[in-house]
């Protein structure tokens, strides 16, 4: 609320300017045309969060597979895991999507595969891979900070490795893993716009297309920030209540 | 597999084992019968814990061979499918899990049972340690003696052959180590087969079949306790049991 009145405040502080350089008219809500512009660059609020939504599933799950054999007691499974994280993570964001939507058919091909990559899943698996190197390192700090005792005393009454990790470990190093996974969730949610350059129609996209047509970069980029703030403001929020949530179940 | 290794529960031959350079076990040879009850004392960094450790694969060995009722152990901890129980120093309760969920763990996901049957056999084994009224309560809430008791609650519930203590009062607070060793005597008297790694010489004069002597990864004596703690044959051991009766 309080950045809303900050925003009317602006837009009402430079309406009043008879310089030209502004042009708040293009997202004014009260007239028709802006309302018009205003929903067409909301529209893209629903790709960005199912892009970053289906993106952070994949990561949290692909982070999983990535962190556990990195601790492993036997070398070459730690290797693996080593050279992942270090290779994913050298790889600028831009270069790897253009790799996978321009470069991944063409190896599909090769192979015999009829897989087309559209932007949607192209930006998804993108943002999948190069957040999971991110994600392994925190489930691996997350899972290692639980005491060796819990793994011995779980084998002691027959577990096997996935139901330790499963029923005593994870369920404790959860609450260690969760706020640092939240803030990679913030990160996918930032990255997505680079989407738009393959043309996903996200928030970015709609916002460099109104660009091209109103030459109004100021007040839609602006807009477009914010945007992006009320999304992660509302992450943010909903990460503290599942935390008050998860700490009021205690651990010793 | 050595002949004899049938009918004792447990059978160390020749078993050697190094930490990097560190040689902490050298040639440990010990065999406990089915029923036998075996302490171990010795001072800090003879090897002791790690002798038991090694026994339910918690640490391997380098050389040398462990049967635990016949069967030798393998490189994977979980199969020997909690037939040996462990009480550990720091209890190692989960502390995510109530009492009652802790005990019933092992025998849902690994021995197969219901919940129900998981149930009533963890109350039963909370009754026989003495705190049936603690069962829905998260371990941190309990005392050290009332956590290490639920902790040998939950290796009983596996209904092991063995069981395997590594220095089970060591964390406690006086007045509670008592009634951490009641139970454990009690135990005893049924016919459990327990190796005691402990301090406790009050405690092994009244249960030990065998009293085992180590010092720098060698077990240098063992024997009953009469002639243990009356005439110790080593100049070694008459050190450290003067040092640990002496006060």
């Amino acid at each position: 609320m309080r950045l809303f009145l900050a925003f009317a405040a602006l837009m009402a502080l430079t309406g009043c300017s008879s310089s030209t350089t502004w042009g708040w008219y293009v997202i004014n809500p009260w007239t028709p045309s802006g309302w018009v512009n205003i929903k067409f660059l909301i529209g893209g609020m629903g790709s960005t969060i199912l892009i970053s939504l289906i993106a952070a599933f994949l990561s949290i799950v692909l982070g999983l597979l990535v962190a556990l054999p990195g601790l492993s007691a036997r070398w070459p499974l730690r290797l693996i895991n080593r050279v992942y994280v270090e290779f994913v993570r050298a790889i600028p964001l831009l270069p790897m999507l253009f790799w996978v939507f321009y470069g991944l058919p063409i190896i599909f091909k090769s192979m015999g595969l009829n897989i087309p990559i559209d932007p949607f899943w192209g930006a998804i698996i993108t943002l999948a891979i190069s957040d999971s190197a991110f994600t392994a390192e925190i489930y691996r700090a997350g899972i290692q900070s639980i005491a060796k005792g819990q793994t011995e005393a779980a084998q002691t009454v027959g577990l096997n490795y996935i139901q330790t990790m499963r029923y005593v470990i994870l369920p404790q190093a959860i609450r260690r893993i969760l706020p640092p996974l939240a803030n990679q969730f913030i990160y996918i949610v930032k990255m997505s716009a680079f989407a738009s350059v393959i043309g996903m129609q996200e928030l970015t996209r709609r916002a460099n297309e109104l660009v091209v047509t109103e030459y109004r970069p100021l007040e839609i980029y602006t807009l477009l920030i914010l945007e992006y703030l009320v999304l992660v403001l509302i992450i943010s929020a909903g990460v503290r209540w599942l935390e008050r949530k998860m700490g009021s179940d205690e651990r010793g | 597999m050595p002949l004899d290794a049938q009918q004792s529960a447990i059978e160390m031959r020749g078993v050697n084992k190094w930490f990097g350079d560190f040689h902490v076990l050298k040639n440990i040879d010990l065999t406990v019968a089915t029923g036998e009850r075996v302490v171990i004392c010795g001072p800090s960094g003879s090897g002791k814990s790690t002798v038991v450790r090694c026994i339910n694969r918690l640490e391997r060995h380098q050389k040398g061979s462990i049967h635990v009722h016949g069967a030798e152990v393998t490189d994977r901890p979980e199969d020997l499918g909690g037939d040996v129980g462990m009480v550990f120093q720091q209890f190692n309760l989960f502390p995510h899990l109530t009492v009652l969920q802790n005990l019933t763990l092992g025998p849902m996901k690994s021995r197969g049972l219901s919940r129900t049957e998981a149930e009533a056999r963890a109350r039963l084994y909370l009754e026989r340690v003495r705190i049936p009224e603690q069962a829905d309560k998260r371990p941190t809430h309990l005392s050290g003696g009332q956590q290490q008791r639920v902790a040998i609650a939950r290796s009983l519930c596996m209904e092991p052959k063995v069981m395997l203590f590594d220095e089970p009062t060591s964390a406690l607070d006086p007045e509670m180590i008592s009634e951490v060793l009641d139970v454990m005597v009690e135990l005893a008297e049924e016919g459990m087969t327990m190796i005691v790694v402990t301090h406790e010489m009050g405690f092994a004069r009244k249960v030990a079949d065998q009293m085992v002597f180590m010092d720098a990864g060698e077990i240098v004596e063992t024997g009953p306790p009469a002639e243990f703690f009356a005439a110790p044959k080593s100049q070694r051991c008459q050190t450290f049991l003067s040092q640990i009766l002496s006060h």
